[in-house]
């Protein structure tokens, strides 16, 4: 018997054991050391992840729910969550998509993510999450013959002990928030991307996240690691299917561009909102953080953010390296109950960064969408600029539209431009598209598109088609 | 500290002719402020001005109890010149006159309410502490449809018999419908280390117009505080302009309820900071009804280690549609040990209406120098040419041509 058997012995004595009926393998309910033991464990991490894990649980204890934020949500009871859920196929890993589970292929083309297909045609590798650990890496090949590193992270932990040792934590480091520390002592899985010196990537890198398992909290833990010189493109799309409960999705994102490296990450996000009602729907609390470490280098976020009962995440950038550029383009679409409160940080430390915000809002129904940014130029970081827009769509008057930017100039050579508009569909705009034939649904579709094309632009192409549509479909029901 | 808050406090309720009903009000007010103490950074509303630190660092043990049985000497040559002018004197904060000699007494009506304390609804422990401690406090009501003929000028002044104290002063002014007041806050300082805490209250009713221009010119080194609530009923309007330059410390709060349709409210400021300056403006602009109007304008110039803050909110209520509300920060670094934050910041729940902000930092425009110099001005002179014309822009708004004058005198600004 090995010592992960072993292990599964010994919890089957606790009250709630493994629910592996549901061909889920579970950790029993709750958060404490054993659980963080036994997750660590399954995945057969060497010590010093371990102790990771455990000086972030550490932390945690110390640690208070942060309660700043517009959105309120009820209470998340953390003894009530199940930390580790695995699909049961993965105790043997398939070698390729045919030995995949069958329901699972099934669930993917529901969701319209023909893995084959869309990996073959689109020339994209896919690494797909299933709960939390991922079931299938194609195009893994391709890459390696470029030296590129794209795996899951426990396999990263495995195989490149060095570069995660290295790099993880060093964004994010354990002692930040309650989420993010939450996330360092039990994230199961996530992306782990490599590029190594001068590497361009000759594809777009994508992941497509996948929640299931009811009363699970996705707890991933994404690196990327652009060594000098490389670039990397990366997408995140997001789909869940149907839940009433709400669900917990704490999500951590590092990247890290060296010299001369740029690193591009696209989110496409449509989780399940919850009903008309505003019941059920997920919780979206991600910490995404960018280290431009090296000169020259680049981080880039743009996001489309549609799902989720509650949204609450800030990309950030951290300019580091002396002439780096951090830029963040964002949609927000909250209908109905949802909420959304995010933005962005960019944090000037080098000499000559520039940063550019470009944040569109648009809230319907009775839901309530806030930007919130802080710019911050340092005192050495000399010669730096930075240029905000953000503006918000309204559309009825049961909606709420706000923002709230910090903006911190410590450095006279610098300048920081910010502006915000809020406004409606105008009357005009409405009547002349109609007047062309178009329907009312389909005319705002057509004005809200051209008001987040500066965002939509920056989208890779297959993800914008994507996205277009999703920003039609959020808003459907919304107008008359 | 506070047991010399409860000590200053007991001294202070003694020399009160008040009701038994009064004293418990001011003591529930002291209950509350010694639970929350001074503000501190942690406080959202104070991230950029942290007063309870600025107390311990710069002031020390403050003391609370101001005898106010003796009068102070009033000092005339304080008086503002070559404008003719009603007076409220206030010396340590002690009112030592009220003059209203241009205008027709009957019009005018002066009541002592001291047992009126107005409640905020939202925190904020400075107000709490203004009222456990004001000793008087005068309401000045203008009837209907009379305009002052002149302007009123408050004077703020301190003499070298407080040090290390806190003054805690408060009015009221209710505008009647259809009238008009014109307001000027004239501060003069001769101390230093001591708190100065100010609260206005003004209600305005339909068709009334309020002027307020707040005049901080004068170098000292106190911390002052001031807090304007304005309410304001159908078409009414207020006009709030703030020169925040003088003391070591100052922070600016305008809270200003739009209950009225067609109200409209104005907030500029100038801040013109040299060394070691903190200054800060906060403002908050609620629209409540349909069709009000408001606007914002603060620019900033700020010299070696000086720090200037803005915190702009505008909220819209549902009900408040065809609201146009407009926001702009600007400030000039000129030294790199100069900062600047601004946090202009939109709440809005209504769709037909039109908000904006901007902001906008950093340093002087080399071109503009160069362009200047080419033309025969020296560096300096180039430089100060291109902040007054920065600030011009501001002093510009003043409606009141006379008081614009005054206050372009003030700044040494020339056209």
């Amino acid at each position: 018997m090995d010592t992960r058997e072993k292990d599964i012995e010994k919890l089957k004595d606790y009250k709630y054991g493994f629910t592996t009926d549901i061909e889920n393998i579970k950790a029993p309910k709750g958060l404490n050391e054993d659980v963080i033991k036994f997750i660590s464990n399954i995945k057969k991490e060497p010590q010093w992840m371990l102790d990771f894990r455990l000086k972030a649980y550490e932390r945690l204890k110390l640690l208070k729910e942060p309660n700043w934020q517009k959105p309120k949500y009820p209470k998340i009871d953390y003894q009530d969550l199940y930390y580790y859920s695995a699909p049961k196929s993965m105790k043997d890993k398939p070698k390729s998509l045919d030995e995949l589970d069958p329901k699972l292929l099934e669930t993917y083309k529901k969701l319209g993510i023909p893995l084959q297909e869309q990996a073959r045609l689109n020339g994209i590798a896919v690494d797909a999450v299933f709960d939390s650990v991922s079931v299938a890496t194609t195009f893994k090949g391709e890459l390696t013959k470029h030296g590129i590193i794209f795996c899951s992270m426990s396999e990263a932990i495995q195989k490149h002990p060095d570069l995660v040792k290295k790099y993880l934590g060093t964004v994010i480091p354990v002692t930040d928030h309650f989420f993010a520390t939450l996330n360092s002592a039990v994230f199961t899985d996530g992306s782990f991307v490599y590029i190594p010196k001068g590497v361009k990537c000759p594809m777009e890198l994508s992941t497509y996240f996948r929640i299931n398992a009811s009363q699970t909290g996705q707890f991933e833990r994404t690196l990327i690691i652009a060594d000098e010189g490389s670039y990397v493109s990366y997408l995140e799309g997001c789909t869940a299917p149907m839940r009433d409960e709400n669900q917990l999705h704490a999500a951590n994102v590092e990247l890290i561009a060296l010299d001369d490296a740029e690193i591009k990450y696209s989110t496409v996000q449509n989780w399940y909102p919850g009903d008309e009602n505003g019941k059920g729907g997920i919780y979206n609390f991600v910490t995404k953080r960018g280290l431009c470490k090296g000169k020259n280098s680049k981080i880039s976020w743009t996001q489309v953010e549609t799902g989720s009962a509650i949204t609450w995440k800030y990309p950030s950038c951290i300019l580091k390296g002396d002439n780096s550029i951090g830029e963040f383009y964002s949609i927000a679409i909250t209908n109905n109950h949802q909420k959304a409160d995010t933005g962005t940080k960019m944090i000037h430390l080098g000499k000559n960064t520039k940063s550019k915000i470009i944040s569109k809002g648009i809230s319907a129904g009775y839901s309530d969408m806030t930007y919130r940014g802080l710019v911050d130029i340092n005192s050495k970081a000399k010669n730096s600029s930075n240029y905000t827009q953000c503006d918000s769509l309204l559309m009825g008057n049961k909606c709420g539209a706000h923002t709230v930017p910090y903006i911190r100039n410590k450095n006279f050579d610098s300048n920081i431009a910010h502006e915000a508009t809020t406004s409606k569909i105008s009357e005009d705009q409405l009547h002349y598209c109609q007047q062309r034939g178009l329907n009312s649904e389909e005319a705002v579709g057509l004005i809200v598109n051209g008001f987040c094309k500066e965002v939509l632009q920056q989208l890779p192409m297959e993800f914008a088609v994507e996205a277009q549509k999703l920003v039609g479909i959020s808003l459907e029901g919304s107008v008359g | 500290m506070n047991e010399q808050l409860q000590l200053d406090f007991d001294k202070i309720i003694k020399t009160l002719k008040i009701s038994e009903k009064e004293i418990q009000l001011k003591k529930s007010f002291l209950k509350k402020f010694i639970e929350n103490g001074f503000p501190n950074r942690k406080q959202e509303d104070w991230k950029f001005l942290d007063i309870s630190q600025i107390i311990k660092k710069n002031i020390g043990e403050l003391s609370f109890f101001n005898d106010y049985s003796l009068p102070n000497k009033i000092d005339p040559s304080i008086f503002v010149d070559g404008l003719e002018h009603n007076k409220i004197i206030f010396i340590n904060g002690r009112i030592e006159k009220i003059d209203f000699s241009y205008e027709d007494q009957s019009q005018i009506e002066i009541n002592d309410e001291i047992g009126k304390n107005i409640k905020f609804n939202y925190e904020n422990s400075l107000i709490d502490l203004n009222n456990a401690f004001t000793n008087k406090v005068y309401k000045i009501l203008i009837k209907k449809n009379y305009s002052l003929k002149k302007p009123l000028i408050i004077y703020h002044s301190t003499n070298n018999k407080i040090k290390s104290k806190n003054v805690n002063l408060s009015l009221n002014f209710g505008l009647e419908e259809n009238s008009c007041l014109r307001l000027i806050d004239y501060f003069n300082d001769n101390t230093d280390k001591n708190f100065v805490n100010i609260l206005y209250n003004f209600d305005l009713k339909k068709y009334s117009i309020l002027k307020n221009y707040k005049l901080d010119k004068f170098r000292n080194n106190n911390l002052k505080y001031s807090f304007n609530n304005i309410e304001q009923d159908d078409n009414s309007i207020s006009e709030t302009f703030i020169l925040s330059a003088g003391s070591d410390y100052f922070k600016n709060e305008v809270n200003c309820n739009l209950n009225g349709e067609y109200s409209s409210a104005f907030i500029n400021g100038v801040f013109s900071l040299k060394e070691n300056q903190q200054h800060e403006i906060r403002s908050t602009i609620n629209h409540l009804v349909e069709n009000t109007k408001s606007y914002q304008l603060i620019k900033s110039v700020l010299g070696k280690n000086s720090k200037s803050a803005y915190q702009g909110r505008i909220f819209v209520d549902s009900k408040a549609q065809k609201t146009d509300g407009y926001q702009l920060s600007k400030a000039i670094l000129l030294d790199e040990t100069s900062e600047f934050n601004a946090k202009p910041e939109l709440e809005i729940y209504a769709d037909d209406v039109k908000c904006s902000h901007g902001s906008a930092s950093g340093s002087l425009n080399e071109n503009s120098i160069f362009y200047l110099m080419s033309r025969g001005l020296n560096y300096q002179q180039s430089k100060e040419l291109l902040i007054n014309g920065f600030l011009l822009d501001v002093v510009e708004k003043i409606t009141d041509s006379e008081i614009r004058n005054l206050v372009k005198n003030i700044i040494g600004l020339e056209e």
